[in-house]
């Protein structure tokens, strides 16, 4: 006989199973994570960029990558946005009669879109088959299309809006800045960094920049200051120069438990295209859940374990109609 | 035990050859021409996917409200073999094959929309995993399910190649396949909820929540409850066979028990998180969620007594409210609720809707097909 005690049996054995896998407490939170000690990463100063865009020309030349337009003659590569084949971009923040460089009202700033390498990236949570990685000494966010499978899950995660896809391509990849991670074994580094005129972007460990923009912020506006260009530490190269006014906010210090590409900018960042996120990573939070769920696979072989027993006690013969039955 | 004065399962008969397998596949042959350019010419030939909408009606409508419409095996076979509520077995098969196609398309619908499609098996080779993506646990999860579910239904195709002792072999080792069915669809559906977390603040309050998984799963659940009421009113009406309200009418009470369940833990995390003051906001984020919240609550006053249970008009409009309820919440989830800054926009091109529009043909008629020629619809009473 199908009683009720059956099933509440069932309810008990199934159903609280089932329920304690979902709602348990997250015995084993997984913390944000922070930047390795020797992370690499560049600062950008926008208050130094003059919005030139060598970067953007010497990081199409060292990943190969063909031009965008966005012009009718296609004479100039002009994209307008990062993409599968723009890895780093600059874009200009304009307000009302522009006057006054580095001001919100009235005024323009310039900001390089690229790769922020995050400390706890959410590319790197996201895919399923670690085609990103983090590199656990120089934090670099690599991309291997050999294990890529192309969901674009990675697209879908980061908040910065950086893995892109060739979607024009049957064998589309994703295309992003890796810090230019191909070159440092013939002694070279970021490109955009290399080329950069005025030390707007400036490459070294994360660090050491840190300390850097903390020094800037620290000066009056307006005062002269040494300003690095190049490679934090590497050849001097440095020149004399005024120090911007900037917001008190380096951002990527903190946010989502800190990138390793930082910024300053005299224009509140969320205008100049940089969300404004938590200290706490979302990759923290998506793999608590999935370590509460599956932690050791010792949920779902308890929930098994329970739906076997009543499913075994369930399961009848003639639960399954044969021909005789039919007869 | 009750059920051994069900009818046995048989197949319906009748002619393969009508209007509604024609049109099926001229719709399938459709959808297969625009794969074809899909894969010598790349996603963006057919789709209008973009970088701030990486994921269309492919991602959103084929796999993750696919594999919830096809929930009706899943959430029968708990009642039946897990609950033990053995009344319902004449509607485990017919629930099992439409969650059979449901999930074997919603997993080709993943192949055709995987960029690197030939990489896919790094889902299950050891080197590759990442444990930690709710992607891996998705992916590897709905694949193991496929099989398991062919497992499961394989019976019917036993018996009708009169393989009995080979069905007697796995008849002895069923309820191992019918717990993994149980436990299997636990796992990904809350995970394909569990997908929106980590894309943090990019994901509307109304829907970004840790609960996630737990809202998917009772949507899933009920959803199947849906799809079985929807799929048993169709089938009926389209073979012309009565309709089997004794079963479906206290069946749509153990749905209103999960619905209930559902709004409860939904209307506490709006509210206690707070998100709940933007639906009272002028967007069409606030609008989406009062649409999709009144599809959950119309079911609770048109079925909400017993005697409203039985009239079948009721059932077959809750069904299909609670199937586009669910279907909402997943919408509005990743599409509408999704914004990853200023500048995108998607909305599916013809020829990918087209192809969302073949698979959903491919399974009406591969439906058409199995119950016309093998047995899993209860066998009629003699009268007819």
């Amino acid at each position: 006989m199908s009683t009720r005690r059956d099933f509440l049996k069932g309810v008990l054995a199934g159903g609280a199973a089932a329920t304690a896998a979902v709602v348990a407490e997250p015995a084993i939170a997984r913390e944000t994570k922070s930047r390795p000690p020797e992370a690499l990463g560049l600062l950008y100063d926008a208050t130094l960029c003059v919005g030139c865009k060598a970067c953007v020309a010497a990081c199409k030349q060292v990943n190969e990558n063909p031009p965008e337009f966005s012009t009718l003659d296609h004479l100039w590569d002009t994209p307008l946005d990062t993409s599968a084949y723009t890895f780093n971009i600059i874009k200009m923040y304009r307000n009302g009669t522009m006057e006054v460089k580095d001001q919100e009202k009235d005024g323009y700033a310039f900001m390089k879109i690229s790769c922020m390498h995050c400390a706890d990236p959410s590319c790197v949570s996201a895919c399923p088959v670690t085609a990103m990685t983090k590199d656990p000494v120089t934090g670099v966010v690599g991309y291997d299309p050999d294990r890529c499978i192309g969901c674009r899950y990675c697209v879908a995660a980061c908040p910065f809006g950086i893995p892109k896809f060739q979607y024009d391509s049957p064998t589309g990849k994703i295309g992003k800045c890796e810090l230019c991670r191909h070159r440092t074994k013939d002694g070279h580094y970021s490109a955009c960094a290399e080329v950069c005129p005025t030390g707007a972007t400036l490459y070294g460990k994360t660090a050491d920049l840190l300390v850097e923009a903390k020094r800037r912020m620290a000066l009056k506006p307006g005062s002269l200051m040494k300003i690095p260009r190049g490679k934090l530490g590497g050849v001097d190269q440095s020149y004399e120069g005024l120090v911007g006014k900037y917001l008190p906010h380096v951002y990527g210090e903190k946010e989502y438990g800190g990138t390793q590409v930082l910024k300053l900018s005299g224009v509140p960042f969320e205008k100049v295209g940089l969300p404004n996120l938590p200290e706490d990573a979302a990759a923290a939070l998506s793999e608590t859940i999935q370590h509460t769920l599956y932690g050791n696979l010792i949920m779902p072989f308890a929930v098994l374990g329970a739906m076997t027993y009543v499913a075994k006690r369930n399961v009848k013969p003639d639960d399954a109609p044969t021909d005789k039955e039919e007869g | 035990m009750a059920n051994h004065q069900h009818a046995a399962p048989a197949p319906v008969g009748g002619s393969l050859l009508n209007p509604a397998t024609l049109v099926c596949g001229v719709l399938v042959a459709i959808m297969l021409a625009v794969l074809v350019v899909r894969f010598f010419f790349g996603l963006g030939a057919v789709t209008n996917i973009n970088d701030g909408y990486p994921w269309g009606i492919w991602v959103v409508f084929d796999v993750v409200i696919g594999s919830a419409f096809a929930c009706g095996g899943f959430s029968v076979a708990m009642l039946v073999y897990i609950f033990n509520r053995g009344e319902y077995h004449p509607l485990v098969r017919p629930a099992l094959l439409g969650s059979l196609f449901g999930y074997t398309l919603a997993g080709a619908g993943v192949l055709f929309d995987l960029g690197r499609w030939w990489n896919f098996w790094h889902i299950f080779a050891p080197g590759y995993i990442n444990p930690t993506s709710v992607m891996f646990e998705v992916a590897a999860c709905i694949s193991l399910y496929i099989l398991v579910m062919w497992v499961e239904f394989s019976p019917t195709f036993l018996e009708k190649m009169g393989k009995h002792d080979t069905k007697k072999k796995l008849n002895k080792v069923l309820f191992f396949f019918i717990a993994l069915g149980t436990l299997l669809p636990m796992m990904h559906q809350s995970s394909l909820g569990t997908l929106l977390v980590v894309m943090g603040v990019q994901i509307h309050p109304l829907w970004a929540t840790p609960l996630e998984p737990l809202l998917y799963l009772l949507t899933a659940i009920t959803m199947g409850y849906a799809v079985v009421l929807f799929e048993s009113c169709v089938a009926s009406t389209a073979y012309r066979r009565k309709i089997e309200m004794q079963l479906l009418t206290p069946l749509s009470k153990v749905m209103l028990g999960f619905l209930a369940a559902y709004l409860v833990v939904r209307i506490g995390d709006v509210v206690v998180r707070g998100a709940i003051v933007r639906a009272f906001a002028v967007s069409l984020e606030a609008l989406m969620f009062w649409l999709e919240t009144a599809c959950f609550v119309a079911p609770l006053f048109l079925i909400g007594t017993e005697a409203k249970r039985r009239d079948p008009a009721r059932l077959f409009l809750s069904g299909i409210l609670l199937m586009l309820g669910g279907a909402l919440l997943r919408v509005n989830g990743f599409l509408i609720g999704y914004e990853t800054g200023d500048g995108f926009n998607y909305f599916p091109a013809l020829p990918e809707l087209m192809v969302t529009v073949g698979i959903f043909a491919l399974e009406v008629l591969g439906y058409i097909i199995i119950t016309r020629r093998f047995p899993v619809l209860p066998r009629e009473a003699a009268s007819h």
